[in-house]
């Protein structure tokens, strides 16, 4: 049994809408309702799905950068959500964050060296000066970037050397965690191959648990350990990584794999092409959230809410077609979205 | 052999830019053709020049500090040629343009059926009740359900998905010739990005518009392109039909672009757990580089490739690649 690093259940996270005369809560954007997942050390969860589906929010919360509506986070074995923020503060060297611009989180006024020391000083984690510096090398060669780069500001580097600095900096406190929210979206292809292959090293050298928050699934598919596929704050669908691209149980699932453009001209394959857009989160639909753009829709999805549920060797799936024989189940009885081949 | 005759026809186009030190040169002879109705895809990471290429072509560069040279011949005219009125006739009604961001790209205070009608009133003359008339069929033939109503609401009131489709709206509204649609659904989200894709390859055959698509998304090539230029540091590195560029990639900047992105079903098939890398980073367009734009990163460079930069040589039937040592990868 390896060891378990974060555990979530049921993270709830609400934002009210004030409006009216006197600023009176008129309504809750339901960012995350309900949200329950687990990661071990030297894996990685993806959490996927499309903008507003509440993957970011999760992110936040589970580093505590908000308070939370309801819900439990239990990191490395200590409940973490309901801590005043005076006792959390040295936890959080446990749990770091890449973010997705790396234009916009490196301060400007600091070098790369006050940027990687600022959490080394904070945790305490250096005996003096000379630790110090000797913390801040090694940083620089974990990420592949020169020792003598320290000195210079960050808008001396390109996107992709920032998000390097980005990534040193999240290591500086010597995590067991890293919150990835959309850390290569920004970047260029070419270079964004060279910090997915550095992630990889990362974690296979220091055993972290990352949480990869991403709406690339190639990219996902690429790197993960297992995905947890979200839509409009609600988790629809876990398994490994294999066995999710391979036969998704949950039609939200078959039809984002399906709208991934593929680079291989002529590609035959099946796509399910979702109609209009996502509900809003003020309003969610009553039953299954999806049942207003499923292509599989039927009566007992307006009613009744699918629970999450294990299909069969932990791939678990909200939907109600996975009640049906697998003969009887349309996801179960056509190629999957994956598997297309050259025309 | 492709028959269509050449609508579009860009011949050395440069667009260098004065810059505080030095000239940036983004563009730096740029030659391809577009036949009517035909689909090109114009590839690079950011920084190629690949969009400064399409505001090229609608003269959207500020003059100065930009400066375009050399010939871009639309319709038996040289568009460069053009004085400013007769540029403003062209944009909009015979060629028009999609941007990536549907948010920036439409005016938040005016609804977007006056947004539509805006270039049937200027190009056409129509009266305001018309063009309106017109904006409601327009929204309907891009799938915007219950065009009566949404005709008069404004951009915030849309959604990004139906942003897009306004911008595509305003785009084909004067039956343009030629769209030019810089990273159309880059902003979007997949399941949008499929609706987007694929509302833009039925309108292909309706409306009939050659379409040149700026994209740094090779999925997004695969599934839309007939033809693909691939550009590098301001210049055209590589062209060919599409299926002939994913399956048999000359040059060693395009090799490594495909190298370097996962597939989807990669867990599949088991395919290596390693993405390519191309290392390094782009060179400054402010040096002029004597030799092959893409030496400093190529796996293959030589002392030859950095002194001297190869042309654009035919490596197969319809496909060119400047690189010195192509050739000797044809299977």
């Amino acid at each position: 049994m390896s060891q378990r690093i974060l555990e979530v259940a049921d993270l709830k996270k609400h934002f009210p809408i004030r409006g009216g005369l006197f600023g009176t809560t008129v309504g809750n954007v339901y960012a995350v309702d309900g949200v329950s997942f687990h990661i071990d050390k030297g894996e990685t969860l993806s959490l996927v799905g499309e903008s507003g589906c509440g993957k970011s929010t999760v992110g936040k919360a589970v580093l505590r950068l908000f308070p939370l509506t309801a819900g439990r986070v239990v990191l490395n074995g200590t409940r973490i959500d309901d801590m005043p923020s005076g006792t959390l503060r040295p936890l959080r060297r446990q749990m770091q964050v890449v973010f997705q611009d790396p234009f916009s989180s490196l301060n400007p006024r600091m070098r790369v060296k006050d940027i990687l020391a600022e959490p080394i000083r904070n945790f305490g984690l250096a005996k003096g000066g000379a630790d110090m510096d000797r913390r801040v090398a090694e940083l620089m060669d974990k990420v592949r970037l020169p020792r003598d780069a320290v000195h210079r500001w960050p808008h001396e580097f390109s996107g992709g050397q920032r998000q390097r600095i980005g990534i040193a900096r999240a290591l500086a406190a010597d995590p067991d965690l890293i919150v990835c929210d959309e850390a290569v979206s920004a970047l260029d292809v070419s270079v964004k191959a060279q910090i997915v292959n550095l992630l990889q090293d990362l974690q296979s050298e220091l055993g972290l648990a990352m949480l990869f928050i991403s709406h690339d699934l190639a990219i996902v598919e690429h790197m993960t350990h297992r995905v947890a596929v979200m839509y409009l704050g609600k988790i629809v669908e876990v398994a490994d990584r294999r066995t999710l691209f391979g036969q998704p149980r949950h039609p939200y699932t078959e039809a984002l794999l399906s709208a991934v453009p593929v680079p291989v001209p002529g590609a035959a394959r099946e796509r399910v092409v979702l109609q209009g857009d996502v509900p809003s989160p003020i309003k969610p639909p009553p039953g299954c959230r999806f049942h207003t753009r499923c292509p599989y829709a039927f009566d007992r999805c307006r009613v009744e809410e699918p629970p999450l549920a294990d299909t069969g060797g932990g791939h678990l799936a909200a939907c109600h077609l996975n009640d049906r024989p697998a003969a009887a189940n349309p996801l179960l009885n056509k190629a999957p979205p994956t598997a297309f081949r050259a025309a | 052999m492709d028959n269509r005759p050449v609508l579009l026809d860009v011949e050395n186009l440069q667009t260098h830019f004065r810059t505080m030190d030095g000239v940036n040169r983004a563009v730096d002879g740029v030659s391809f053709s577009v036949r009517s109705g035909e689909t090109l895809a114009i590839v690079g990471e950011s920084g190629c020049g690949k969009s400064v290429t399409a505001m090229s072509i609608l003269r959207l560069i500020p003059e100065p500090p930009g400066k375009i040279a050399g010939a871009i011949r639309f319709g038996g005219r040289d568009l460069l040629k053009l004085s400013d009125r007769e540029m403003r006739q062209i944009r909009g009604n015979e060629i028009s343009m999609i941007f990536q961001e549907p948010m920036t790209s439409l005016n938040p205070v005016l609804t977007v059926g006056r947004q539509i009608g805006e270039t049937l009133r200027l190009h056409q003359g129509m009266s305001a009740g018309k063009a309106e008339e017109r904006a409601v069929e327009m929204l309907r033939l891009v799938g915007i359900p219950e065009p009566g109503r949404r005709v008069r609401e404004y951009p915030h009131q849309l959604s990004g998905g139906m942003r897009q489709r306004v911008m595509i709206a305003i785009a084909l509204a004067c039956n343009p010739k030629l769209l030019i649609a810089d990273e159309p659904t880059t902003a979007l989200d997949v399941t949008i990005q499929a609706q987007i894709l694929d509302l833009m390859r039925d309108l292909k055959t309706s409306v009939g518009a050659a379409i040149v698509l700026i994209t740094h998304d090779l999925g997004v090539v695969a599934e839309v392109a007939e033809r693909v230029v691939v550009m590098y540091a301001g210049k055209k590195v590589e062209e060919a039909p599409v299926g002939e560029l994913f399956r048999r990639p000359k040059h060693p900047y395009t090799q490594g672009l495909l190298g370097s992105v996962p597939r989807l079903g990669s867990s599949l098939t088991g395919e290596t757990t390693r993405l390519a890398e191309i290392p390094g980073l782009v060179p400054s367009l402010k040096q002029k580089i004597p030799g092959c734009v893409f030496a400093s990163r190529c796996p293959k460079a030589t002392d030859f490739c950095v002194a001297v930069a190869p042309a654009l040589e035919p490596k197969a039937p319809a496909h060119v690649a400047a690189c010195h040592y192509a050739e000797k990868e044809a299977a």
